[in-house]
């Protein structure tokens, strides 16, 4: 279907808005002019079939990923199994889990191997690729709750530093959770590997059988949901402090154990008000300070 | 399982929705059982419309989305603005956005309109009721019948009189009455020796229980010079019957020119010209908005001496819904025959070539008060600015069309606003959204609350808003005003 897929720069001039089904990405290169624009060039030419070749192998991607499984042929669908492979012995993942971060990483490619960029984010509803050359910085800011765009904190990347990828999952965000994380945030050194990971993590952050979690199966909401009939949290009542604090603590185990082998290198875990940091977040600064972005959403 | 869900093709996603619930996207849903294209996220946002042409807006609570207003991409509409009523204080908000590097302000308030009501198109050819007569809603009257226009019904609904001149009741159910119209919403409406009409914008009319389909295609007449050639040869005479001018093919010019010849018809009703009847039956909801359920009831005899056995004669409203087909016996008399195929087609392409009909619904108010104090401290110099077209007027975000003459009254399409634009109050009066966007530099010269100017990115989630997509078919409220400069 040609001419579905939108490419726009928003009204600043200077961020590129790519939007596709499903699919929103905002798009910001930095350097000299001639250079942003040769990669914002070849950013929509790439994107105007990306969600197409998803759709081919979308009954594919929706199946949990195991590990004898025959490798997709799309290279977006590629980057998605490549980043929820590590999980599929333990763990029910899909390739879904990984399409943002997946998309995101594939555009950013797209430009960083076209131009020569000083810095460079795609940011696909929270999933953001980014590229940094030698000394550059990135701010980034971290929402406790992606329906709310109030941030708890933010954090600088640097160059020297692996990060080039960032995720949030949670049960308040786009897609459903099995978890009942408000939010959480996962710093890795590629997007789509931090968009797997989140949703591993977000799911571990739970209380099984609490009467005040509501769960309801997934396809009951959304009948093609990769997830299937699995139950998905749409609610969670208050809980107590130690309610809280032995979820988050959960959690906190799973993203210690994927930081160890080197899936993430850092994740912030929000529920209720608290938070567990797992990892170091380099010069970070736990205080709210002005929005961005719309709040970070797991696509 | 997926019994109730519906299929989306706005992508090659194609995701199955249950009702309620959105696709993958959140951007398309399913609402009772129709997708509809919704943006929780009223300010109306251009910097990610997505081009496609926008449906019904679902309300999904007012949180902040988290997207940065932009300059010149968002417009702020007067919808739950709030208003300084009695107005001698500046408007709730004075906004100024940039838009192609000039500053322009838009002052956004709602206002409190006893001067308002609706006018309401009712795409029928069914007789509604007589002119002038009383239109009821609850029982009480909010308005009358107005002129019969091509193939509609006009009715005025609410105004002053009514909402404030009357009893209590009177006002109340006005006030419900066109507070809801202007929603979208359905309103039964009962007109005095008249119709029961359901009128909601957008949609057909419903009219003593049935459901409009369609408008007529043109009067009976007309229908017959449409349609001449194409019956020629098929049929001996064909008689289009319609409230208006009843139509005889035999007689009428067309089928003179055609060389169609006498058949002996006789009709009842009064002959205009030749194959042209008024009055042929009293007015109703039946075949061509006449009361008549068997046509032959609007035929006398057929003349011995020009009529034959076997005559065919094809008996049609004008707008397809009712017709039937007769062949004469040995008597001259008619008898009923089943539609032959090659009549059918004709019948068929009458249908067709009727509209959906509908209900449209304008707003019409006037802002010549104490409204415009909240704009300007110098009150008439806003009219003559909106008269001079330095400053545009616009309703929800939507296009209205300004009266010439005195004062500030303007007419606008409901269904061009977003959703729930219209309250009231207890006066009982309506609350309608109003906004005059002008350049700044005029706004400064016509003595606006400059002080009060606050820019657009300062308008923010503390402040409640809802923010919806433009319409991509009303023109943007920022764009030409200031322009059309003479």
């Amino acid at each position: 279907m040609k001419g579905r897929a939108q490419i726009r720069l928003l009204p600043d001039r200077r961020r590129l808005h790519l939007h596709d089904g499903p699919i929103d990405l905002v798009v910001e290169a930095f350097g000299p002019p001639r250079e942003i624009e040769l990669a914002y060039q070849v950013a929509g030419a790439r994107f105007v079939t990306v969600l197409d070749e998803l759709c081919d192998e979308l009954s594919y991607l929706r199946r949990a990923c195991l590990p004898e499984a025959a490798w997709p042929h799309g290279s977006v669908a590629r980057r998605m199994v490549a980043a929820v492979m590590p999980y599929a012995t333990q763990y029910f993942i899909t390739p879904m889990a990984a399409v943002a971060g997946a998309v995101a990483e594939e555009i950013l490619a797209t430009m960083v191997s076209a131009a020569d960029l000083s810095r460079a984010y795609v940011n696909d509803g929270g999933d953001i690729a980014l590229h940094l050359s030698a000394r550059e910085t990135f701010v980034i800011g971290m929402a406790e709750r992606p329906d709310r765009p109030s941030l708890f904190g933010t954090t600088t990347l640097n160059a020297a530093e692996p990060v080039r990828g960032i995720a949030t999952s949670g049960w308040r965000g786009r897609s459903f959770s099995l978890g009942i994380a408000d939010a959480v945030t996962v710093l890795a050194d590629r997007a789509a590997t931090a968009d797997a990971a989140a949703t591993i993590i977000a799911n571990a952050v739970d209380l099984r059988g609490h009467p005040a979690i509501v769960r309801v199966p997934a396809c009951e909401l959304a009948p093609d949901s990769d997830l299937g009939d699995r139950a998905v949290t749409q609610a969670v009542g208050e809980l107590t402090f130690e309610e809280v604090n032995q979820s988050l603590n959960q959690g906190a185990v799973t993203a210690e154990l994927l930081r160890k082998t080197g899936l993430i290198r850092s994740a912030a875990l929000c529920l209720q008000g608290e938070t567990r940091v797992v990892g170091i977040l380099v010069e970070s600064r736990m205080v709210a300070t002005a929005v961005r972005e719309r709040g970070l959403l797991h696509a | 399982m997926a019994d109730d869900a519906i299929r989306c093709d706005a992508c090659p996603v194609l995701c199955y929705i249950k009702p309620g619930r959105t696709g993958s996207c959140d951007r398309y849903g399913n609402h009772d059982g129709k997708l509809v294209r919704l943006d929780p996220h009223i300010v109306l946002d251009r910097a990610l419309e997505r081009g496609d042409s926008v449906v019904p807006f679902l309300e999904r609570g007012r949180d902040w989305d988290g997207t940065l207003v932009s300059h010149g991409e968002t417009f702020v509409t007067a919808i739950g603005a709030g208003t300084t009523y009695p107005d001698y204080k500046p408007a709730p908000f004075i906004i100024s956005s940039q838009v192609d590097g000039v500053d322009m302000i838009t002052v956004v308030t709602e206002g409190i309109f006893s001067y308002c009501g609706v006018k309401a198109k009712i795409d029928t050819d069914r007789h509604l009721g007589a002119e002038c007569s009383t239109v009821r809603s609850q029982g009480e009257a909010v308005g009358h019948v107005m002129t019969s226009e091509y193939g509609s019904q006009m009715l005025s609904l609410g105004g002053v009189r009514h909402l404030t001149g009357g009893s209590r009741h009177e006002g109340t159910a006005t006030c419900d009455a066109l507070v809801n119209l202007c929603n979208g919403k359905a309103v039964e409406l009962k007109i005095d020796d008249g119709a029961k009409v359901v009128v909601q914008a957008g949609k057909p009319p419903i009219v003593d229980g049935a459901q409009e389909e369609r408008m007529r295609v043109g009067c009976g007449s007309a229908t017959i010079g449409m349609f001449a050639k194409q019956w020629f040869g098929k049929v001996d005479d064909v008689v289009v019957v319609d409230d208006h001018i009843t139509g005889v093919l035999s007689e009428h010019q067309a089928g003179k020119l055609l060389g169609v010849p006498e058949t002996g018809i006789k009709l009842k009703g009064r002959r205009s010209t030749p194959g042209r009847y008024f009055h042929v039956a009293e007015p109703g909801t039946s075949w061509g908005g006449t009361d008549i359920e068997d046509p032959l009831a609007i035929l006398g005899k057929f003349n011995a001496k020009k009529a034959w056995s076997g005559l065919r004669l094809l008996m049609v409203s004008t707008t397809g819904e009712h017709y039937a087909y007769f062949e004469l016996g040995e008597d001259l008399k008619p008898q009923e025959k089943t539609l032959p195929a090659e009549l059918r087609e004709s019948v068929a392409r009458i249908k067709e070539n009727c509209e959906p009909a509908l209900c449209t619904v304008l707003f019409m108010g006037g802002a010549g008060g104490s409204l415009r104090a909240g704009v300007t401290e110098n009150p008439v110099k806003l009219t003559h600015s909106v008269r001079d077209a330095l400053t545009r007027v616009t309703c929800g975000g939507a296009p209205v069309y300004v009266w010439p003459g005195g004062g500030i009254t303007f007419m606008a399409d409901v269904t061009r606003m977003p959703q729930n634009a219209f309250g009231y109050v207890p006066t009982p009066a309506l609350v309608a959204p109003i906004e005059f966007t002008l350049r700044f530099a005029d706004y400064a010269a016509l003595g606006g609350y400059v002080g009060n100017v606050r820019p657009l990115s300062s308008i923010d989630a503390a402040e409640g808003q809802r923010r919806v997509t433009a319409r991509s078919d009303n023109p943007w409220p920022l764009e030409s005003a200031g322009r059309m400069k003479k």
